[in-house]
């Protein structure tokens, strides 16, 4: 089990979360006018990638907020977290 | 044999019917070796005769039963850990009819046919043989114990907790730890797997540590932690797991050891601990020497006979033969010696052997006989004799063996550190750790107390130094490897020479470590002889992997607390009390448990529910729809909130109105639905399905928080304050009226929202339908519900009404044509395939799932549509759609019923169903699939029950 | 050699000291026609299936590490087709056919054992998805069949059914030709029969790069034993999917998570089938060594460790105790993880992709061992022709861009 820092709470355990995919993933300003290609990526393609990787956690059981990790995927080690909306890390 | 006065109450046990007596602090093996016996067990494949290996959780052959009252029965214990009790009855396993005799042991002379992955090479003709005759044959054979027959009457606990050190292993190592950083005020605790702490020390009556004997050392060390109130000591405590960030899983067997224990107490207790640094002091594991024979009951470790000879007084023989290529088991013969036993010889692979431990033996008038091998025993029952490379032959009862220690690093591999091979020594030790932790004393290859106490003074130590890998020279190839899986050397020489060239696929195919000791005696044995099999330096056969537990874990002690009613929570409504007194059934809904239907004595629930139903259509029902999910959405930008959540328009929706919301998934397919009403222009009252609360709030607030972070709204769910009583029917109006302050129901309209009193209690006043009939929905907070719904049904009398459940609220509303989210949606459905294109805002810029909705699919001309069906029967709910009365093996389903009643409205059975391209296909037949083939049914629309609308708000 | 009873005694006379090598232990050529990386099940089957069927023989299986050493001998062995979409029914009956012989074609016990698959439904909404399976399985020709609650507990003597049960089972779903097979025995059955027919196993050759020609298309691949010459690649990579087609520049909706199975020590026989409930998230078979073998949860982030959280197997053995409340005294032995690689629709992709000559199978999730044979033979079918077999062209990497799902996860979603 993981032990996360929420950005607003402090460490807390993984149960406290509820993990909400990659992060960084930005809908299109105006979906409609999105391609289908590029809309389909938006919706389904996901970097996956092996190391570092920025995730997304909502504190569920915490404050309820949306927040990013940057976690490595092979270590499981968590290198930093930070609010939604910061620029990426 | 005892060779000491063994002090301490006397316990009676049995084992395997008969009557023994042994001493408090014995484990059964101990009391069992005290009483002379040493067969066991029998081995998994083969059924051989088997004593002791060991004297800890490394055992592989002493595998018992141990049963207690009330049916509890615990198969493949560890007769070395087994505590002993007063009572205590133990049973042999793997056996029939009995140990002595067991006709399995004919497995034995097949014993060349059954060799590494002979069941891969035959058992393959006919193809029918392999599942009725030869795989049932394999599964009756293989097995150990017998699982319990009865459910398990015991409980189990779990705690969390955290420190800052946690020792794991109370030997020397892990007890001078401890000292260490309690003294220095941090949160210690320290757990070992045995019932006493004190590791190695508790067998080690040579040494002498700070001129004190090692067992003085050890209980004043003991006394002085148990002193501190910093300091937490848990004997009986298993660390079994390492996982991220410090956390380890922990099991403590509470009451095992207990002739009558407080039924109050757990069994056994689950704790995790998060530890700032963690201290593995978990030791080393001896292990045997490979040669023929070397499996004889009577054969065992060296370090394993000592323990039984110092800590328990008891002889594992009254003739010793010595086989070692370490000089631990000089230790062994010493003491042994020491108690009275003859040492015939210590047999030493060695050719020079020269250290403090030979000196002492040469000195004590011992046999050494260097640069000569055990190559085979000879016994059946128990040992008898040592056959020697020399050519003589030693008769003996017992075989010690020292092969060397194996540091145990699996907590540490668990951890994700990185071990390292010390070719010198031939030993894995842990090398770089992956979390804030340290390795020390045996666990990390130190094994001379001096070291591993410095800077104490140490006298009197003879460490382990030496040890051999792989098959003994001069023996033959059927000495085992693994004991428990009758795994010999020439299994792994035959996996190697058929190809497998990893340890990995060497295990798997010879099933070399897989028993329940994991391999803790075998797999260095075995990645040696496999890499001289292959020519290959050690390290470069592999390692397999450390998979957690360290030591078998019980099911019950993980899952804890979590059964019967705590096995996941029950939500129940206010109401609920009032329907249970009623008599309702009720169906599980997520964690809700809703009332389904209120049966009447002597009715069918078929009948309660056409009663129910014609009740709400004739006169008036009361629902409790308190599941319902309720957010309440409050902010100058709420209304384009759910502009922008859900496909329906808002900006529009007066004060005081309602509208049918949909949302869909970003994807574009249906995710939830409901009525949200407007009760000021910056608050909206939101519900959604009773299943989907908490993701629409979570779908909600991803968006709210991370996309639109330009709105200013603020999300609360209120599912659990307000409690929902849904009043349907044609006299809901004329029920509600005398009750309701504040609010003219005369004036309100169908889809709109009032706020003022009702019994008393202040209430969101909806006027809604989900039965087609005029019909409220009576919001109240959930602590007056109770008494709210109780003036209704009081104020429904004079118009016979009647509370109605899930079943019949389903009927209704199926009858009206209206979805169920879950049932006409399956998370593959769109608003147009429902026929709800009406409630997309078309004219909207955005709304999550819009630019999905243009994906090509997702605008396909057969795709399913919602329609009504008039069936011949009452279809299945699930029935395929086809347009053949009898289609073919592998016909394409045209769609599938997704809803299906008998309506006692209609008369007649009735059904909702996604067809393709169905509403071109009004009128048409199709036909239902059924049990037996197929029922017609003809195509209609999906609205059975006043189309118009009329009675919604007559 | 045959593997025969015939052989077994003759070998057994000899000292087992007469058996062939199963494979062969080859240095890599500097060209194949065709590379298959990823020496699991998935991959083996594929490349036995190209040299049987397909006649060609000059091909390659490249393996990072042991063949058969990741998900193929990690996961907890159950056999099924009874699927609701059409497109998925069509492809694991297909496995399940050549599953039903596979023994046979390959010389090598791979122990499939149709002793039944039993799918509990707790809640209405379980009867209604269910039956829903049970009567598009009976319309595609698979068996599926209701039992009541009394009649799961017959087929599974240690089921409990007792009505109080925080979610009482009400009924099960079952089909009597699903099972388990031995899983290593499946990977080293189509090794060794693949490598009888020329192919080149190589393993602990990790593949580093995808290298393309001008026009785009695949030319070979590098690997850490060198660069390695073939115009066709395809790719059985399982968890490492998005990684090796990051190498060919493409994007994969794909995440990776750890997925949990433990088994208990081994005991008589107690278990005669397999049981999966998904709204308690268990399932339980028992091995023929005796160990019930017992399947968790994936962890809730995408991780490529191979380990995860206590608190998944927790959570499965929570329901498996309340299930099977006998064996709640026995002992976990063995908790591990395998990394399965899952896109949107819980379906796999098998076919073509953007890049000319390159071709994937990967997305099984946590259910693609039942799917191996067939998963083999219709990516085999892909890669010689360079078109899809009619069974998996559903399953093309296409269908996220025009919405054609083929979902099976949401068909069992919990609302209402």
């Amino acid at each position: 089990m993981l032990l996360i820092p929420c950005p607003y709470c402090g460490p807390r355990p993984e149960l406290e979360f509820r993990h909400a995919g990659e992060a960084h993933i930005a809908r299109p300003a105006n979906p409609d006018a999105t391609a289908a290609g590029a809309w389909s990526e938006y919706l389904y393609v996901r970097s996956n990638p092996k190391g570092r990787h920025i995730e997304r956690w909502r504190h569920a059981s915490g404050c309820n907020r949306f927040f990013n990790c940057v976690r490595d995927t092979v270590t499981d080690v968590i290198e930093a977290t930070y609010p939604a909306g910061e620029a990426r890390r | 044999m005892i060779v000491r006065q063994r002090s301490g109450t006397r316990l009676r046990f049995s084992f395997d019917g008969k009557d023994y007596t042994g001493v408090a602090g014995d484990t059964l093996a101990s009391a069992l070796l005290a009483n002379g016996v040493h067969l066991m067990g029998r081995s998994f494949k083969y059924h051989r005769p088997r004593g002791v290996l060991g004297a800890g959780a490394e055992e592989p052959n002493a595998l018992v039963d141990v049963a207690g009252p009330d049916g509890r029965s615990t198969p493949n214990l560890r007769a070395t850990t087994v505590e002993l009790y007063d009572g205590l009855r133990a049973t042999s396993q793997n056996r029939y009819p009995s140990l002595r005799f067991d006709l399995g042991a004919v497995n034995g002379l097949l014993s060349p046919l059954l060799g590494a992955g002979f069941y891969y090479k035959t058992f393959m003709h006919p193809r029918a043989a392999w599942a009725t005759l030869y795989e049932p044959l394999i599964r009756r054979a293989a097995g150990l114990g017998e699982a319990p027959r009865r459910p398990d009457p015991d409980h189990y606990a779990q705690r969390y907790a955290h420190c800052e050190t946690l020792v794991v292993g109370a030997g020397p190592a892990g007890l001078l730890a401890a000292l260490t950083a309690a003294q220095s005020g941090e949160r210690v605790m320290v757990v070992d797997e045995q019932a006493v702490l004190g590791g190695s020390l508790l067998a080690e009556r040579r040494a002498t540590i700070a001129g004190q004997p090692a067992a003085d050392w050890l209980a004043a060390t003991l006394a002085t932690l148990a002193a501190m109130p910093n300091v937490q000591l848990l004997p009986r405590t298993t660390a079994f797991g390492y996982y991220q960030q410090n956390l380890l899983g922990l099991v403590e067997r509470v009451t095992d050891h207990l002739a009558a224990p407080d039924p109050a107490l757990p069994r056994e207790r689950l704790w995790q601990v998060r530890a700032r640094d963690v201290v593995l002091a978990t030791g080393a594991i001896e292990r045997p020497l490979v040669f023929a024979g070397n499996d004889r009951p009577g054969v065992m470790l060296a370090s394993a006979a000592r323990t039984y000879c110092n800590r328990y007084g008891v002889a594992v023989g009254r003739r010793v033969v010595v086989f070692t290529a370490d000089d631990s088991a000089y230790a062994a013969a010493l003491d042994l010696q020491a108690a009275g036993v003859a040492v015939v010889a210590i047999v030493d692979l060695r050719p020079d052997p020269s250290g403090p431990g030979v000196v002492a033996a040469r000195a004590a008038g011992l046999t050494v006989m260097p640069g000569t091998a055990v190559i085979a025993t000879t016994g059946h029952w128990r040992v008898t004799g040592a056959r020697l490379s020399s050519n003589t032959t030693l008769a003996c009862d017992a075989l010690l063996m020292g092969g060397g220690w194996t540091p145990s690093v699996h907590l540490f591999s668990q951890s994700r550190g990185t071990l390292r091979f010390d070719a010198a020594r031939q030993i894995y030790l842990p090398g770089t750790p992956a979390q804030r932790q340290s390795s020390v004393g045996g666990a990390n290859g130190v094994f001379d107390l001096a070291s591993i106490l410095a800077p104490l003074a140490v006298a009197g130590d003879i460490p382990a130094q030496g040890g051999f890998l792989g098959l003994v020279p001069g023996s033959r190839a059927t000495g085992f490897v693994d004991y428990q899986n009758d795994v010999k050397a020439a299994d792994i020489l035959q996996a190697t020479q058929e190809g497998f060239r990893s340890i990995e696929h060497v295990k798997r195919y010879t099933t070399t470590g897989m028993a329940t000791d994991q391999g803790k005696t075998s797999n260095m044995n075995a990645l040696a002889i496999a890499a001289a099999a292959l020519d290959l330096p050690l390290p470069e056969v592999g390692l397999t992997s450390f998979r957690t537990p360290y030591t078998p874990v019980t099911f019950g002690s993980i899952a804890g607390a979590a059964r019967g009613a705590l096995f996941d929570p029950v939500r129940k409504t206010p109401i609920h009390p009032w329907a249970e007194a009623q008599g309702a059934a009720f169906e599980d809904v997520g964690q809700w448990k809703r009332a389904w239907y209120f049966q009447h004595i002597g009715e069918s629930m078929h009948e309660a529910v056409k009663r129910e139903c014609l009740t709400v259509r004739r006169a008036v029902g009361l629902f409790d729809a308190s599941t319902l999910g309720k957010i309440e959405v409050v902010g100058p930008d709420a209304a384009e909130f759910l502009n922008r959540l859900y496909t329906n328009s808002w900006s529009k929706l007066a004060v005081g109105r309602c509208r049918y919301g949909l949302m869909l998934t970003e994807a574009g397919f249906v995710l939830d639905d409901g009525v949200v009403g407007r009760l000021a222009a910056d608050r909206f009252h939101v519900t959604t399905t009773s299943g989907g609360a908490g993701r629409v709030l979570a779908h909600m607030e991803d968006y709210l928080q991370t996309e639109f972070t330009d709105l200013q709204v603020w999300l609360t769910s209120t599912t659990e304050q307000w409690a929902v009583i849904a009043v349907q029917g044609p006299r809901a109006r004329d029920l509600l009226a005398p009750l309701v302050e504040g609010i003219d129901l005369a004036a309100m309209p169908h889809m709109s929202v009032r706020e003022g009193r009702i019994a008393g209690v202040p209430t969101r006043l909806f006027q809604v339908s989900f039965t087609g009939e005029l019909g409220y929905e009576v919001n109240v907070p959930a602590g007056h519900a109770l008494a709210v719904w109780e003036a209704l049904w009081a104020a429904g009398a004079p118009y016979d009404a009647c509370a109605y459940g899930t079943e019949a609220m389903h009927v209704l509303r199926a009858e009206k044509g209206y979805i169920v989210v879950g049932q006409e949606t399956d998370g593959t459905v769109t608003p147009e395939d429902l026929g709800l294109g009406w409630a997309v805002g078309k004219a909207k810029a955005d709304f999550v799932g819009k630019r999905s909705l243009a994906m090509m699919d997702l605008q396909a001309t057969d795709r399913p549509q919602l329609v009504g069906l008039l069936p011949a029967h009452l279809p299945q709910e699930g029935a395929q759609i086809v347009d053949r009365a009898d289609p073919p093996i592998g016909s394409a389903a045209l769609g599938h019923v997704t809803s299906a009643y008998d309506s006692a409205t209609l008369g007649r059975p009735m059904a909702l169903a996604l067809l393709a391209g169905g509403r071109r296909r009004m009128g048409q037949t199709v036909h239902i699939t059924t049990a037996t083939g197929t029922m017609p049914a003809t195509i209609v629309a999906p609205v059975f029950y006043d189309q118009e609308g009329a009675r919604l708000d007559a | 050699m045959r593997h025969s009873i015939f052989n077994l005694v003759r070998q057994a006379f000899a000292g087992n000291q007469g058996w062939p090598r199963q494979w062969r232990s080859p240095a890599p050529k500097r060209a194949y026609d065709m590379i298959v990386v990823g020496a699991g099940g998935h991959g083996l089957a594929t490349a036995y299936y190209l040299a049987a069927e397909h006649g060609l023989r000059n091909i390659a299986v490249l393996e990072k590490g042991w063949l058969g050493g990741g998900n193929t001998g990690r996961n907890t062995t159950i056999i099924r087709s009874n699927y609701l979409w059409e497109e998925s029914q069509k492809l694991y009956e297909h496995a399940v056919q050549l599953w039903e012989d596979l023994s046979q074609t390959l010389n090598y016990n791979v122990m499939y054992s149709p002793r039944g698959v039993m799918m509990l439904a707790h809640t209405q909404h379980d009867v209604q998805s269910f039956q829903r399976h049970i009567h598009a399985n009976r319309l595609g020709g698979i068996d599926n069949e209701w039992l009541t609650a009394e009649q799961a507990q017959a087929f599974c003597p240690i089921l409990n059914i007792d009505p109080s049960l925080r979610y009482p089972v009400i009924g099960a779903a079952l089909q009597r030709r699903g099972g388990t097979a031995r899983h290593d025995a499946v990977a080293w059955g189509y090794a060794r029969a693949a490598d009888a027919l020329g192919v080149d196993i190589i393993e602990n050759c990790t593949v580093t790069g995808i290298d393309r020609d001008a026009s785009g298309a695949v030319s070979g691949v590098q690997t850490s034993r060198g660069a390695i010459r073939a115009a066709r690649v395809g790719v059985v990579a399982a968890g490492h999917s998005s990684v090796l087609m990051g190498m060919a520049g493409v994007r994969m909706p794909l995440e990776s998570y750890p997925l949990q199975a433990l088994v208990s020590e081994p005991v008589k026989p107690v278990m005669p089938c397999v049981v999966m409930s998904n709204t308690v998230h268990a399932y339980m078979s028992q091995s023929d060594k005796g160990e019930l073998v017992i399947g968790a949860g994936t962890d809730a982030y995408t991780s490529y460790s191979q380990t995860g959280g206590l608190h998944i197997a927790m959570h499965t053995l929570d329901a498996i105790c309340e299930l099977f409340p006998v064996v709640r005294r026995m002992r976990m032995l063995r908790n591990w993880g395998g990394i399965v690689d899952v896109t949107p629709d819980r379906s796999p992709i098998i076919g073509k992709t953007p890049v000319p000559g390159l071709f994937v199978n990967c997305g099984w999730g946590t259910g693609g061992f039942k799917a191996t044979p067939g998963s083999g033979h219709v990516f085999a079918h892909t890669l010689a022709t360079g078109e899809p077999h009619p069974i998996n062209a559903p399953f093309s990497l296409d269908r996220f861009r025009t919405g054609r799902l083929i979902d099976e996860a949401a068909a069992a979603a919990v609302a209402h």
